[in-house]
């Protein structure tokens, strides 16, 4: 058994990768899963994959998880090869599931002696790193209770210090704010970021909330198994020319005629509504109710969000409860 | 080595730590098999003379080592029950990123329902008297030894079946059609000497009627009478022991191979 000493990490942003990701396919039977997704995350990024349910984010999380074995493509986790190498890679992951994996039966403090003895710590060292996880997530109060009497954003919080016990170099969570309220959602992102500075993990996570999507380094969206974006979240808002009008109308493919042929302008029909993105909207809102006033239940005005990003790539929208089967 | 050690030893502390938690559990498991015992073996004991046994064994003494086995085939299955329900919470997912090899997950949670069904089987020992065996030290000691290779050979089963189903209905289904059976067609119930050929060799081949033989002749080690001679006893004890190791091993090789977490 190794005991592993306490490492001090300085905050660095090398060059060498944290995940690299080439051409992952994955099926499920006939239902393709993932198709020739590719991806390099950095060391020290908060990385987010964003998708509406079934997009395939659950099965590149096992994936990368070591969960379920790689099906075709390549993937390096922390140096060493998805394939082959993936006991060296679960001592450097610290994984956190969308279900709980803490025991409600045990307390707070046992569960985290049962993890850290399962990855070969043990006596004053799993003391020592048992305590300051719970000391930094502010569980020490709770220690003692068990995990099924604690509240859902406690609970959550116990399934971080367990993750990060083992001092992992990558973080890798799946949709961690699932049953948090915005509330808890928010003060569990504040510790995760907390985490991220004090000990330079590397932070990847799966969401379908854009305001978790919005604090990550980068994102990348997937859409029905395919990567259809990468970058910073500014720079996915840029994609979109300007502003981003929604017009409610009960015909909308004629008024998307009529648009066209009376005011060259261009639009889109995304679920029903009318959306046409172009700089300086507030302009246009006036001459579309003067021109099509009878026609137009309502318009709608707005800076582009991740979720226009999204309905701009795909052309469909980001719909959450979306398709279900495998979350 | 050790860390297999510290590891194994880590998930059977945790099965241990839960069942002490749930005393449902624990009555369960004991209880329902007192009560078919005492309304069976009480029941039956007027009626019946088990044939092909020695002295003057009556129904309820006959059925005692079978209701022994009975405890360890409910607490098995308990802990069994518990696996499928890690898997669906997603505890076993936790357990699963670790560094920590399927079989020793297997070892972990084969032994901690070992552990659990022994437990219950020695308390199970206290009533032997009221079935009018006396049993000594030596008789202790054998018959223990007995239920913990018994008890480990049924978890495995259990395991076995746990990693590759999917919901605890799934597993109510198999234990009725699969655990019960050889329950019922190991002698625990009634002995093979006199049922017809479609019985008895299903009586034969059946691993658990191994178990039954040598378990039976370890509760009687302090009484005048034998049901087997050393020599059959030494094989019913190597071939449980072989049973016990087939069932890990089979177990390990559907955890191994199961991609459904």
């Amino acid at each position: 058994m190794s005991a592993v000493a306490p490492i001090t990490r300085t905050v660095t942003r090398d060059a060498a990768s944290a995940i690299e990701a080439d051409g992952l396919s994955f099926s499920y039977g006939e239902r393709k899963a993932l198709s020739n997704v590719s991806f390099a995350i950095a060391r020290g990024e908060v990385f987010g994959f964003l998708g509406p349910n079934g997009g395939g984010k659950t099965t590149l999380f096992k994936l990368l998880s070591t969960l379920i074995p790689l099906q075709s493509g390549r993937a390096r986790v922390l140096g060493s090869d998805l394939a082959g190498d993936t006991k060296t890679i679960r001592r450097k992951m610290g994984v956190v599931f969308q279900h709980p994996s803490v025991d409600g039966k045990l307390t707070v403090l046992e569960n985290l002696q049962h993890h850290g003895r399962l990855y070969g710590i043990t006596g004053s060292n799993l003391k020592e790193r048992a305590n300051s996880m719970l000391d930094s997530l502010g569980l020490t109060a709770r220690a003692d209770d068990l995990v099924e009497t604690l509240s859902g954003g406690m609970r959550r919080r116990v399934e971080l210090a367990k993750a990060m016990l083992h001092q992992p170099e990558l973080l890798l969570l799946d949709e961690p704010s699932t049953g948090l309220d915005p509330m808890a959602r928010r003060e569990f992102f504040g510790h995760l970021e907390q985490l991220s500075r004090r000990d330079s993990v590397t932070i990847v996570l799966t969401t379908h909330h854009m305001e978790e999507a919005e604090r990550c380094d980068r994102i990348a969206m997937l859409h029905q198994g395919q990567l259809v974006a990468c970058a910073a979240p500014l720079e996915l808002k840029s994609q979109v020319g300007g502003d981003v009008v929604v017009i409610h109308t009960a015909a909308p493919e004629l008024l998307q005629r009529k648009l066209l042929q009376q005011l060259k302008l261009k639009s889109a029909v995304v679920d029903g509504t009318l959306r046409i993105e172009r700089p300086r909207g507030h302009e246009l809102i006036r001459e579309l109710v003067d021109t099509f006033g009878a026609e137009i239940e309502s318009v709608s005005f707005g800076k582009p969000t991740l979720e226009d990003v999204f309905v701009h790539l795909t052309g469909h929208r980001f719909d959450i409860s979306g398709d279900a089967r495998n979350e | 080595m050790s860390e297999i050690v510290l590891q194994a030893g880590t998930l059977w502390w945790r099965e241990i730590t839960r069942f002490a938690r749930q005393r449902s559990r624990l009555v369960g498991a004991f209880l329902q098999p007192l009560v078919f015992w005492a309304l069976l073996g009480a029941g039956l004991k007027a009626s019946f003379r088990p044939s092909g046994m020695p002295g003057d064994i009556n129904y309820m003494q006959y059925f005692y080592p079978g209701v022994i086995i009975l405890v360890l085939l409910f607490t098995a299955i308990f802990a069994t029950i518990s696996t499928v329900e890690d898997r669906k919470e997603g505890f076993l997912q936790g357990v699963l990123v670790a560094p920590i090899a399927r079989s020793t997950v297997v070892l972990g949670q084969a032994l901690g329902g070992t552990t659990l069904a022994l437990l219950q089987g020695i308390i199970f020992l206290v009533l032997a008297p009221l079935a009018g065996i006396h049993l000594n030290l030596a008789a202790i000691v054998v018959s223990a030894g007995m239920m913990a290779i018994i008890a480990f050979a049924l978890t495995s089963i259990g395991l076995l079946i746990a990693w590759r189903i999917e919901s605890t209905q799934g597993f109510h289904a198999i234990m009725n059609l699969i655990l019960i059976p050889i329950w019922l067609l190991s002698g625990a119930f009634f002995p093979s000497s006199g049922v017809p050929a479609w019985l008895y060799w299903p009586m034969r081949v059946n691993p658990l009627s191994y178990g039954m033989i040598a378990l039976r002749r370890g509760l009687y080690l302090a009484e005048p009478v034998s049901f087997c001679s050393l020599s059959a006893f030494r094989w019913a004890v190597l071939i449980s022991i072989g049973f016990a190791i087939a069932m890990f091993a089979a177990a390990t090789r559907v955890a191994n191979r199961s991609t459904s977490v």
